[in-house]
């Protein structure tokens, strides 16, 4: 049996705002009978541009029905330019949290006031323009990026939890595999040093060190007639040896602290110690 | 929720009988002891193993040498699926249903995992009625196979299998067969001595009014075994690990009972579920039921209401103390319906809409009218908030662009 919150089962027994606008603002509608669930939202704007009324249907589980009713209450009184920026997240908190198999309601209701707003625009959904990932759902590849993004989302189960996708005959796996590699990186290269410490086996540890060491680090002090050579990882300490003119260098302890150090923290993991060890 | 509990999800599980637990309790207490000790203490505990052994075979048409007890329905399957490939590991070929319960179904999609080698399985499709194509069953036998297993009854349907004629045929072939009999036994009659070509048969018995944690695996004399669990002399070394005795001694108790009320649940519960069946389709319009309208276990019906979506249904019928269950994606955290129900071609529409109602003798005329009270107005509550009732949602925008080959 699913623990729902009071929320949810309130907004599921006594949904709000049940019904279709007759002469709607704009209107969207997700989902299918196929898929299992599926919503028509529908809203109307007042003189000042505001949301004076948002009506539902929705075929689904509890958690479909709540997270519909939830929505409408949430963009009622809101501009369009404000009820945009509702996310799935911001459905979910509203009810006090969904379990997590459950998220693609949310999901389905922040999609079903997209293509709402898109129909009073009148322009095209953003989220169906993409590549199409998940047959059995429908799903593109924008939908995957967006929750993988916002959401933090690191496996294939999640990413069915929260989209559907991959959810049926599972063909799709390897490519939402992809898009969150693909989206992860990309977050990981904006946030740079930011990241939290990652978890790296030694043989990852060994092997970025390794690179940042070709890469950068060796050319660098080649430059000055110097060079370092790896000599063992344990831990978190990186033994290495210099070479060249860094051996007699009287800098050369601040080098390896303040540039060797610096760059594989940066580069390989925040809580590395770099040691020189005399060969 | 309400106070009132009306049962009637006991194809999921059923209360244990009254009776069942009067005899079960002195073995959590005075009679402690081990089966297999030597001293008068233990042996009077093996002697009430082998009554309840005698009971269970009784109510099959078995010997009591061919049961072996097990720890549910799901190690009997597993048991009986590994013996006869272990009987025959040149053979290489399974034949099995699209219905079948997941602790077949699960264990075949997997078993090159265990076994470390390919296997071929032939899933025998059924027709919208949830029947097999007995001709197909015949052709799908080669000389590769090592074991048929089909199930007696199928638990979301009631459905029930001519197994009788299909281990004949198995048997013509020289292939062991094995049945998952755990929605049938104590429900409809089964005579081994008669249905003399089931090999391996599977009971569990918290399906028949005893309690969790026991099960049977039922060995034809002379068939070709290897045990599952390995360890002590237990069961003459066919089953490893200290008897389960006070869940034995009850499930003995449970099958006794079962036989005894087996006119009563072919007729007065037979009856009670026709009645829901009736009621349910003619006041519900839009309603249909998944199945075949005769070859079914008495107690079981699974009824499809179009344009809306089962776990709504049931949290409506909790807050009545009205237990059921669904064939619906959203009840078992998947996103597909039944694999059962789309075997049998069941509408999108209908499938996602499926309620199962399982009674037993424990259920009364004014719970049914109870149900026939509640139901057609939650039915009709939610199809008022389903865009697909009278409306005309197109399911092509957005995350729609679904075509489930499903």
């Amino acid at each position: 049996m699913w623990n729902y919150t009071d929320k949810v089962k309130d907004h599921f027994l006594n949904p709000r705002n049940v019904g279709d606008i007759e002469d709607a603002s704009g209107k969207g509608e997700v989902g299918s009978l196929a898929c299992g669930d599926a919503l028509t939202l529908t809203f109307k704007l007042d003189a000042e541009g505001r949301i004076e009324d948002a009506k539902f249907k929705t075929f689904g589980c509890a958690s479909a029905i709540a997270s519909s009713s939830a929505l409408t209450e949430m963009i009622k009184g809101l501009t369009v330019e404000e009820a945009e920026k509702i996310t799935n997240e911001d459905i979910a908190e509203y009810l006090g949290g969904l379990p997590k198999e459950k998220m693609h309601c949310s999901v389905m209701g922040r999609e079903a006031l997209e293509a709402a707003v898109a129909n009073y625009k009148g322009v095209p959904i953003p989220m169906a323009q993409g590549e199409l990932v998940c047959e059995c759902f429908g799903v593109t590849d924008l939908e995957i990026r967006r929750a993988v993004l916002e959401s933090n989302l690191k496996t294939v189960e999640e990413v069915t939890n929260f989209t559907k996708a991959g959810g049926g005959c599972e063909n799709c796996h390897e490519r939402i595999e992809e898009l969150i590699m693909e989206v992860r990186k990309e977050a990981r290269d904006e946030a740079k040093s930011e990241e939290a410490p990652k978890r790296l086996t030694n043989i990852q540890k060994i092997k970025m060190i390794e690179d940042a060491l070709e890469r950068e680090i060796r050319p660098a002090l080649r430059k000055d007639g110097g060079d370092i050579e790896l000599i063992d990882v344990d831990g978190d300490f990186v033994m290495v040896s210099l070479r060249g003119a860094c051996v007699s260098c009287a800098a050369s302890q601040t080098t390896l602290k303040e540039y060797v150090e610096k760059k594989l923290r940066e580069q390989v993991l925040d809580s590395l110690i770099v040691e020189e060890v005399k060969t | 929720m309400s106070d009132k509990v009306v049962y009637m999800d006991n194809n999921a599980t059923t209360r244990v009988a009254p009776e069942v637990l009067e005899v079960m309790l002195p073995y959590f207490s005075d009679l402690y002891g081990n089966p297999s000790s030597m001293h008068t203490f233990g042996g009077q505990v093996e002697i009430a193993i082998s009554e309840a052994r005698e009971k269970i075979a009784n109510l099959i048409g078995a010997s009591s040498d061919e049961i072996i007890f097990t720890s549910c329905g799901t190690e009997s399957d597993s048991t009986a699926i590994f013996s006869a490939l272990q009987a025959y590991p040149e053979k290489r070929h399974i034949v099995t249903t699209r219905v079948e319960h997941p602790a077949v179904k699960n264990l075949c999609e997997n078993i090159d995992k265990i076994t470390g080698h390919k296997h071929k399985v032939t899933s025998l499709p059924v027709d919208r009625e949830g029947m097999l194509d007995l001709q197909r069953y015949e052709e799908s036998l080669t000389d590769d196979t090592a074991i048929v297993s089909v199930m007696w009854a199928n638990n979301e349907t009631g459905v029930v299998f001519p197994v009788a004629e299909m281990a004949a045929i198995a048997k013509s072939r020289g292939i062991l067969f094995h049945t998952d009999a755990v929605q049938a036994v104590g429900k409809i009659p089964i005579d081994l001595n008669v249905t003399s070509s089931v090999d391996f048969l599977s009971i569990s018995g918290h399906k028949l009014h005893a309690s969790k944690g026991i099960g049977v695996l039922y060995v034809r004399r002379g068939t070709p075994y290897a045990p599952f669990l390995i360890g002590g002399h237990q069961e003459h070394g066919r089953r490893g690990g200290t008897e389960n005795v006070a869940s034995i001694v009850g499930l003995g108790k449970a099958c006794e009972l079962a036989g005894e009320r087996m006119e009563e649940e072919n007729t007065r519960v037979k009856a009670l579920r026709d009645k829901l069946e009736k009621g349910l389709l003619d006041s519900i319009s839009h309603s249909m039921l998944n199945g075949h309208k005769t070859e079914r276990i008495p107690n079981t019906t699974s009824v499809s209401f179009e344009s809306v979506e089962g776990e709504a249904i049931l949290l409506h019928l909790d807050r009545f103390g009205i237990c059921a269950s669904s064939g619906s994606a959203c009840t078992s955290g998947s996103l597909e319906p039944s694999h059962v129900l789309r075997a049998m071609g069941v509408p999108f529409t209908a499938a996602h809409g499926s309620i199962r109602f399982s009674l037993s003798v424990y259920n009364v005329e004014e719970e049914v009218d109870y149900i026939l009270e509640k139901l057609p107005s939650i039915i009709q509550n939610l199809r008022d908030l389903s865009p697909f009732w009278k409306g005309n949602h197109s399911g092509a925008v957005g995350s729609s662009q679904c075509k489930c080959s499903c």
